[in-house]
């Protein structure tokens, strides 16, 4: 059966800032060149997770008058506040102390989703087709072995892959040049890497997972510009990470957790570790009186320059966090995403003129000359001297050599090699949530408006069905269970009466429906025996102002 | 034969509903909007009927803002003919939308009118109901089946007995029940050809109706939490607790 098909000038798989970025330079370098945006999220935004600290230096060279556009970044950071916690006390780190990195000036706290809202209004105005509650989930080639576009997926399949009454076929969308805007470790993307061996060349990737929550605080709590960044306390010594509380307009403070999927503990249980920083002292009043109205995660590249793979291969090129621009000394990934879409775009425009080459060679040229590659030259080291020599080493490659070291650090190993067996742990006991400041996971879940159609092909598929129980259970507790922030892998026990005797086995169940799309698992499975394919275009989280 | 189909914009019902904190009505800022499933499902019968060779043109037409095109395009897509957009800032309660709906008839002489039996905001179920009144149409509430037989109409009824299967004559209000139908999937290539399909903004004054709301908002509050339930040992216990702290038997 051949798929129908539609052609562009340029295809971009992903309306998040990168993509979205992309797409309004292409338009407004050339306004006759077709431009289409297809997202996997029900509409624009309904995917988008962030802090977000946003540094608006690419968006005043993409459109400068974006004041008068009524872009949504209403806040300006005025207070920045670094706390080292422990248990029931904190610190304020002066700010002499502090690498010039974290210095906020001239920033806002933003919701990212509202801003590619406003972003793709923009993209519409110029022209560009945007898809959203479309899915890719296949790279097509041409003959040559090129990118020829990608294939959108079928719509109504049941849960044995059978078409329903309503069955769609999938879509195929071509173009000249597609481009990968997935977000961190993107479906598609990663399928490019492994293909092309685009990271024969650079350190393997490392991750972290963000999870976060929005909340409406009481007025007399609430300062629009505040920012915290906090480290230490509730994570151990060996575990990477830290938290941030940014207050927003309209009384609404948005929280979260970063933890470095780089973790040994497996007991370790990443949302939980949220919810009882929530209590500390310090915490917990700014949030007393105060109600949840959303909740999401998502993962992050946190890797730095020595981890991104080559940009380029025929017929297309990775974008923001799909190639993991994120510069993680000064924690913001938006606006090197935002410039890297950018600079796809002129380098396109370049490129079609006749001869045409498929390959945008001049894209990895334009980045290394860019700001863009001089952030995260400087700051390479941040994340293995951290890994080597914790908040010391980071402060020294920081603020003290600033990038000017002759040599670059390695990151040795991927993430999911990191954990080690349950038998040098004792599992944790978090608090019970108070269900005022603290809750439970899954009236979480329901904050964040997930929704996955249930009569579908389950999106999260195991290699070898065996190993969940007999070797992620009986080696390190099921971590699956624990670092899933949305509960979709349970351990459940299910009776069998075999010849009158019951036998009890333990099973893994996959509650597909409740995935936010976040790909910790497909990152910290200690076998990477969990593959994320896309489910339905549409389905998953539904976030509001995240 | 034309048919007009009445949509409303509704917050997605996969969307969970905050309430402001002031409680003057639910938060809709950034939040995803949808089409009102109900309506959805008078779109699919509309638009099969159309596939039918029954109907000649299928018209939708929603009330409220500017914004709501953004539904009407999605209408569109999934395959009326051409749109319209009475645009007003006013909250329009279920007599205003009748009375609009009305003036839109007059003005398109459509043979039959569907709609959803209800919003599932404002759960009135009660526009359909209006319009049959004020049009002095028959109508066929709650319809879980529709067939069309030159100038009549039967129309299943879902009712609380069953089913009840009434005859209509044209020109008819219908409003859609849940088993109707199943609505499509929009295809892509139908979203951009929507966009070429012709959307008409005509201003409420234009009708000249009275739209006024008559009914008043004094205040929205979230449902209170139900108490968790407990578990019992045994019937005695049950039975005590029934006696005692229920204080039921």
């Amino acid at each position: 059966m051949t798929e129908e098909a539609m052609t562009f000038d340029v295809v971009i798989v992903g309306a998040g800032i990168a993509g979205l970025s992309a797409a309004i330079k292409l338009k407004q370098l050339s306004s006759d060149i077709s431009v289409c945006v297809i997202e996997k999220g029900s509409e624009v935004g309904a995917h988008i997770l962030s802090g977000a600290i946003f540094e608006p230096r690419p968006l005043n060279e993409l459109i400068p008058n974006w004041e008068q556009l009524n872009a949504p970044l209403h806040t300006l950071v005025r207070q920045e506040q670094v706390l080292l916690l422990t248990k029931n006390q904190s610190w304020n780190i002066p700010s002499w102390l502090l690498p010039p990195q974290l210095d906020n000036q001239g920033n806002y706290i933003i919701s990212l989703g509202n801003l590619c809202r406003w972003l793709a209004e923009q993209a519409e105005n110029l022209g560009v087709e945007i898809y959203p509650g479309f899915a890719a989930t296949k790279v097509l080639f041409n003959e040559d072995g090129s990118v020829k576009g990608i294939l959108t997926g079928d719509m109504g399949l049941d849960k044995n892959s059978q078409p329903k009454l309503d069955h769609e076929l999938g879509l195929a969308l071509y173009a000249k040049y597609t481009l990968f805007a997935e977000g961190c470790r993107g479906l598609l993307s990663e399928q490019l890497i492994q293909h092309f061996k685009l990271c024969q060349a650079s350190e393997p990737p490392s991750y972290a997972l963000g999870i976060k929550e929005l909340w409406e605080v009481d007025p007399t709590q609430h300062q629009a510009g505040r920012v915290i960044h906090t480290f230490g306390w509730p994570l151990d010594g060996t575990t990477h990470g830290g938290a941030f509380i940014y207050h927003l307009e309209k009384n609404q403070v948005a929280l979260g957790l970063i933890v470095g999927l780089d973790y040994k503990n497996p007991y370790l249980h990443p949302f939980k570790e949220l919810q009882r920083f929530k209590m500390h002292p310090a915490i917990r009043t700014i949030l007393e009186g105060g109600r949840r109205i959303s909740y999401g995660a998502r993962t992050l590249n946190r890797g730095g320059l020595q981890s991104i793979p080559e940009l380029v291969f025929p017929g297309g090129v990775l974008l923001g966090c799909a190639a993991g621009f994120l510069n993680i000394a000064k924690l913001k990934g938006c606006h090197t995403a935002m410039k890297s879409g950018m600079l796809a775009a002129e380098a396109i425009i370049e490129s079609l003129h006749p001869p045409f080459n498929n390959k945008l060679i001049n894209y990895h040229h334009k980045i290394q000359t860019s700001w863009l590659y001089d952030e995260l030259y400087q700051v390479r080291n941040s994340r293995p001297a951290y890994a080597r020599w914790g908040i010391l080493g980071k402060i020294v490659y920081e603020k003290i050599l600033r990038g000017k070291e002759p040599f670059t650090l390695r990151h040795n190993k991927a993430d999911h090699q990191y954990l080690k067996t349950k038998t040098h742990y004792k599992p944790i006991v978090y608090p019970k949530p108070d269900n005022k400041i603290s809750f439970d996971l899954l009236s979480s879940v329901a904050l964040s408006n997930t929704y996955h159609e249930e009569d579908q092909p389950v999106h999260l598929q195991l290699r070898d069905p065996t190993i969940p129980i007999l070797i992620n259970l009986v080696k390190y507790d099921a971590p699956e269970q624990r670092y899933c922030p949305a509960g979709v892998y349970e351990i459940v026990e299910e009776n069998m009466i075999k010849n009158t005797t019951k036998n009890t086995n333990l099973r893994l169940q996959i509650n597909a429906a409740n995935c936010l799309h976040c790909k910790a698992c497909e990152i910290k499975d200690p076998h990477q025996n969990i593959t994320w394919t896309s489910p339905e275009g549409g389905g998953g989280p539904n976030y509001p102002n995240m | 034969m034309k048919i007009l189909v009445a949509i409303k914009q509704v917050i997605d019902h996969h969307v969970a509903i905050q309430v402001k904190l002031d409680n003057t009505g639910v938060e809709t800022n950034n939040v995803k909007m949808s089409i009102n499933p109900f309506d959805e499902i008078a779109l699919e019968a509309a638009i099969r009927l159309q596939e039918s060779g029954i109907a000649s043109e299928v018209i939708v037409v929603s009330i409220g803002e500017k914004p709501i095109q953004t539904t009407l395009r999605s209408a569109l897509a999934m395959g009326a003919d051409r749109a319209l957009l009475i645009q007003t800032d006013v909250e329009t309660q279920p007599l205003a939308v009748a009375k609009l709906l009305q003036a839109v008839v007059a003005q398109e002489n459509p043979q039959l009118v569907l709609l959803g039996k209800q919003a599932i905001d404002d759960d009135s179920h009660q526009t359909g109901q209006m319009l049959a009144a004020l049009l002095n149409w028959g109508q066929g509430t709650n319809a879980s089946q529709i067939i069309l037989k030159d100038d009549e109409v039967q129309v299943t009824r879902e009712i609380d007995t069953g089913l009840e299967i009434i005859s209509l004559s044209l020109p008819a209000v219908i409003t859609t029940d849940l088993r109707l139908n199943n609505p499509r999937y929009i295809k892509l290539p139908n979203i951009m050809k929507a966009k070429k399909k012709p959307l008409t903004i005509l201003a409420a004054e234009e009708l000249d109706v009275d739209i006024t709301p008559r009914l008043q908002t004094c205040k929205v509050e979230l449902p209170l939490r139900r108490k968790t339930g407990i578990k019992v040992e045994n019937i005695n216990e049950l039975i005590t607790k029934l006696q005692t702290e229920a204080k039921v038997i």
